[in-house]
């Protein structure tokens, strides 16, 4: 079930944003933005804060309903889907595009291992056959438990929180509640996995082994990423590709190095000021390089 | 928002003196209106009468009664503080404790109740009273579905249970259905009811549920009074069958074509009979309820629930639909009352809408999230605390539910979290008594 | 015709009343977000401190109307915010930050406390009133039917909208009201800015109780009789308003107000008086389905 995606998808567009508009009364939040996100590479969203990012994210995971534009997404089994015609359960859930959250949503008083075996609701869900294979205990939904928590302690081991696994979620420390954040929605099986801002609050440490995590998941499982970040670190040296936004417009796209370049992204991130213009070029190459 | 604790110092007498004087001065001035004057019925019309008496023993009472207070609180607090400088139990090792706890109370709780009516097999009282506890105990482990699982605030929940005693008492004496063919369908259609209220409103954020179950519990008691030809009116239904033991009434004398309980077991007819059964009846519910709940919890639905209370949104994007969680937690907690609400009609003979105000609705609630949200011991242990409390009372019956009241205000200032808020996992991946792992990670 | 019109004025009169108790919730709710159970009994408090003091008078022979009025209205005002006082400070106080639940029961407990102390210092018998204020002034007289609005009506509607005023002016203009709408929005934020939270909302409870005094007054002149019992079903219909209008909005709980009261008399008049309760819940709830932020309560664009 991991590797949804077969390699010679990899080039071809996995979701498709097109003139996506998103406005609040008076305040338009996203401005005509088309984007592509190409199926097996990690694609990166930045911007100055308000720009419009986590309400991408928030339109394309159902939660907000679109003003206009569409969000066109080629699954590799149900075949093209229209992500902004469903409620968020159902992206998560049949579109198979989940995500995270930039101020973390885990279950608190639940363990690290119950929020694991809650993103795999739906599968236990029909295999206890609306709870009365379940209740009965039947050989079906015993399997179908047995597996589930064998695939949550399979990512737990991967992300090193095995040991975590019976700690109630809410009490952990923040890094590692980031952690478990991304391992939860690795649980639901996503073809595409929107991160919101996943190294916010993390050390230098943690922010390596961010990087380390995000290219195993794409490069070996075949994963799509879809990327909100601020940490440049991050950012710049795991995407394949990154689509700046400012304003709710796209100002610039292309790869680490087309981007880190573009006298408009530099505009956007520093102001208007010519002769800061070389300093802030470099403030972005720094960022990356550390 | 956390909060900084500091270190308490401890008051000196002066200051205790003057603490409780203020708090003496409060309580006059709310003693005056209520406790120091009264007004009495003098030939039809109303005069003010004094009780300055009264008054001056009661804040007298209140003044002793704080500085006591303060002084069992300190006591209370060097005794936890001596407790944890010399206990170095782990936080694992008292979450092992505490279930191990539970676990023992749930067994001692059982066993007294399977045993209570052999010691009482005489007394009326006690086993009438431990019946109710039953009836509180089946209510609240249906409602800890709604509210301590699911995180839905129900104040209408009384609702259902009088669906359940309706649905029975009219199947019973309009189409003489027998107690355990009316079961089902009286619990399927509470069910009903929690559905169809359920599906329009469970999109309404947490208060405003609140105050809409009210109403609609406060809907179902007016209609109740007044559709007459329906219901009876405020007079009720009487004469509702009692529930037989496999087709053997608990009569003196046997129907036509029948056979009594007492008669078929050579046994003098006693009422304590029906009494004892009824009690066992309730106890077998219960217990099933409880073992429903119980495995409901460890299921994904029920595990869907408790992430409901904890996040709802997290839950859509984990690709949980939230109408049908919410709407099973609802009808599920619907079906339970309506069992529960069948079994009172059966054990009373009579309802009316009397039963089934909003202080029900209230006693219910409380005993779920006094108990501690989600425990099923709670459950058992609140509903005992506020049975009993006003049947302690009864003695001076009057102060029975000014005591009810006043318990619950302070059950809650002393444990917010309620009475056993220990949560236990569904599940681990290392079973408890094995902390190795968990002392690595520290 | 006459008789919509006399309903009108009757239902405005409840709606007013209804209103006044409504702030009392709204303004609770907006600073700690709790409903307070227990403000319909203190309402119910308030009306037996009348009866009390009314009683009282008239055992010392006062006949002039206005300052019996004014006493009555002084007493009550002073012992029920010391009631609105005290029951923030034992029930509220010590559950502030913990869960949603825990105030509520706590205030469900501290309702049925009141109810049943009131029951028992004052006796569960209706405690009448001789009329207090008699006449009014005849709008309209039909054959049929004789319009009029009692002098008790006028004074009702009066005081509402004068204090409805006052109240506006207080929360927007005055250093209480801006420490008022500060803790509302950010109670922690507030407190670092130097704001004393606890005395900002020990004085939201007491303004609201005495909101509810006046409330409890007007009831007693109105109807002249009081009992243990009348807080419960007032109290739900008050909150009922306070969220019709949108909860946390003064203008919401009076508008709430009116509309609930003028919803009531008109379904009491025309369709089914025993059914008027369900009446008041139905809309409710049909409110809450199509604007579930009420009427004039912002609304909420959910937080992702």
């Amino acid at each position: 079930m991991m590797d949804t995606n077969s390699p010679d998808t990899a080039t071809a567009t996995l979701l498709s944003v097109q003139n996506l508009t998103m406005r609040f009364g008076g305040l338009t939040a996203i401005d005509d933005l088309s984007l592509d996100v190409p199926a097996g590479s990690i694609t990166g969203i930045i911007g100055p804060n308000g720009a419009g990012k986590t309400t991408l994210f928030n339109c394309l995971t159902g939660f907000y309903k679109p003003t206009t534009g569409s969000l066109r997404l080629d699954h590799p089994t149900h075949g093209e889907m229209r992500l902004e015609a469903l409620p968020s359960h159902r992206v998560a859930r049949d579109a198979q595009v989940v995500r995270t959250f930039q101020n973390i949503r885990l279950f608190p008083k639940m363990t690290v291992l119950e929020n694991l075996i809650v993103a795999q609701h739906n599968v236990l869900q029909r295999a206890s056959r609306f709870s009365i294979a379940g209740l009965f205990s039947l050989p079906g939904y015993r399997q179908a438990e047995k597996e589930a928590i064998e695939r949550a302690a399979t990512w737990l081991q991967r992300l090193r929180l095995e040991h975590l696994a019976d700690h109630a979620a809410g009490e952990l420390p923040y890094g590692i509640q980031r952690r478990i954040e991304i391992a939860r929605a690795l649980c639901v099986d996503p073809v595409l996995l929107c991160l919101d801002e996943p190294a916010a609050g993390l050390n230098p440490r943690e922010s390596a082994e961010l990087n380390a995590l995000l290219l195993y998941l794409c490069r070996e499982l075949g994963i799509a990423i879809l990327l909100i970040e601020h940490d440049m670190s991050v950012v710049m040296n795991v995407s394949d590709h990154i689509g700046v936004i400012s304003y709710g417009r796209k100002i610039a796209e292309g790869t680490p190095e087309q981007v880190k370049n573009d006298p408009q992204v530099i505009k956007a991130y520093l102001g208007e000021d010519d002769e800061d213009a070389e300093n802030s070029g470099n403030a972005v190459t720094e960022g990356a390089a550390a | 928002m956390s909060t900084v604790v500091f270190a308490r110092h401890a008051m000196t007498p002066a200051e205790r003196l003057r603490d409780a004087g203020w708090v003496a001065f409060v309580g006059l001035i709310l003693g005056i209106p209520l406790v120091g004057l009264t007004t009495v019925d003098v030939g039809g019309r109303l005069a003010v009468g004094t009780r300055f008496g009264l008054l001056a023993a009661a804040v007298a009472t209140v003044f002793a009664g704080r500085l006591l207070l303060h002084w069992a609180l300190d006591q209370a607090r060097n005794r936890k503080l001596a407790r944890a400088r010399a206990s170095t139990a782990t936080a694992a090792d008292r979450a092992h404790g505490a279930q191990k706890a539970v676990m023992l109370l749930g067994w001692v709780a059982l066993g007294a109740s399977v045993a209570l009516p052999i010691f009482y097999s005489d007394n009326r009282y006690v086993v009438d009273t431990a019946t109710t506890v039953l009836i509180y105990v089946m209510l609240g482990w249906g409602l800890n579905v709604v509210v301590g699982l699911a995180g839905l605030l129900d104040l209408g929940y009384v609702a259902f249970y009088a669906v359940g005693a309706y649905s029975y008492a009219l199947l019973s004496t309009q189409l003489g259905w027998s107690f355990w063919e009316a079961l089902p369908v009286s619990g399927a259609l509470a069910a009903g009811f929690g559905i169809l209220l359920g599906y329009p409103i469970l999109r309404l954020r947490g208060d405003y549920l609140a105050i809409v179950t009210l109403g609609f519990g406060e809907i179902i008691r007016v209609i109740l009074v007044n559709w007459t030809e329906f219901s009876g009116g405020p007079n009720g239904i009487s004469s509702i069958p009692r529930p037989s033991f496999f087709g053997l009434e608990f009569a003196r004398s046997a129907p036509e074509g029948g056979q009594t309980f007492a008669g078929f077991f050579g046994l003098d007819f006693s009422p304590m009979h029906r009494l004892i059964f009824l009690y066992y009846l309730i106890l077998v519910l219960a217990l099933l309820t409880h073992a429903f709940v119980s495995r409901l919890r460890k299921l994904p639905v029920g595990r869907a629930w408790e992430a409901l209370r904890e996040d709802e949104i997290a839950c859509r994007a984990m690709g949980m639909n939230t109408t049908n969680i919410k709407l099973s937690a609802f009808a599920i907690g619907a079906m339970l009352g309506g069992f529960a609400g069948v079994f009172f009609a059966a054990r009373q003979g009579f309802i009316s809408p009397e039963s089934f105000t909003f202080t029900e609705s209230a006693i219910i609630l409380a005993i779920v999230v006094l108990g501690g949200m989600g425990s099923q011991m709670g459950v058992v242990l609140a509903a005992t605390l506020l049975v009993l409390i006003p049947e302690f009372g009864r003695n001076f019956a009057e102060y029975r539910m000014l005591l009810f009241g006043a318990a619950m205000v302070l059950i809650m200032v002393w444990k917010p979290g309620g009475l056993l808020s220990h949560r236990e996992p569904t599940v681990r991946l290392n079973p408890l008594g094995k902390p190795a792992a968990a002392k690595e990670a520290a | 015709m006459a008789y919509a019109l006399q309903q009108l004025i009757n239902g405005l009169t409840l709606g007013a009343m209804y209103g006044l108790i409504a702030i009392g919730y709204t303004m609770v709710y907006g600073i700690i977000g709790m409903i307070n159970f227990a403000h319909g009994d203190i309402f119910m408090v308030s009306a037996f401190i009348a009866v009390t003091a009314f009683t009282l008078l008239a055992a010392a022979d006062v006949s002039s109307i206005p300052l019996a009025l004014t006493f009555v209205l002084i007493v009550s005002i002073f012992f029920t915010s010391a009631y609105g006082w005290a029951v923030e400070r034992t029930a509220y106080r010590p559950l502030r930050g913990s869960t949603r639940l825990a105030p509520l029961i706590s205030a469900i407990g501290m309702s049925i406390f009141l109810q049943n102390a009131v029951q028992l210092t004052q006796g569960a018998r209706v405690k009448p009133i001789p009329p207090v204020i008699e006449g009014g002034i005849v709008l309209w007289d039909t054959p049929a039917f004789t319009v009029q609005i009692g002098w008790s009506q006028l004074l009702i509607i009066v005081t509402t909208v004068t204090l409805m005023a006052a109240f506006t002016w207080m929360i927007t203009q005055t250093p209480f009201g801006r420490q008022q709408r500060s803790c509302e929005q950010d109670r922690t934020m507030a407190a670092l800015l130097g704001v004393n939270v606890d005395r900002t909302i020990s004085l939201t409870f007491m303004l609201g109780a005495a909101l509810a005094a006046v409330a409890g007054v007007m009831v007693t002149v109105y109807y002249g009789v009081v009992d243990f019992f009348i807080g419960f079903l007032v109290g739900i219909k008050a909150f009922t308003a306070a969220v019709l209008g949108g909860i946390g909005s003064l203008p919401g709980a009076m508008l709430g107000g009116l509309l609930i009261g003028l919803i009531e008399s008109f379904w009491a008049a025309y369709l089914w008086a025993e059914y008027k309760d369900v009446a008041t819940f139905g809309i409710l709830c049909l409110v809450l389905m199509l604007r579930p932020s009420g009427l004039l309560g912002r609304p909420e664009v959910e937080k992702v």
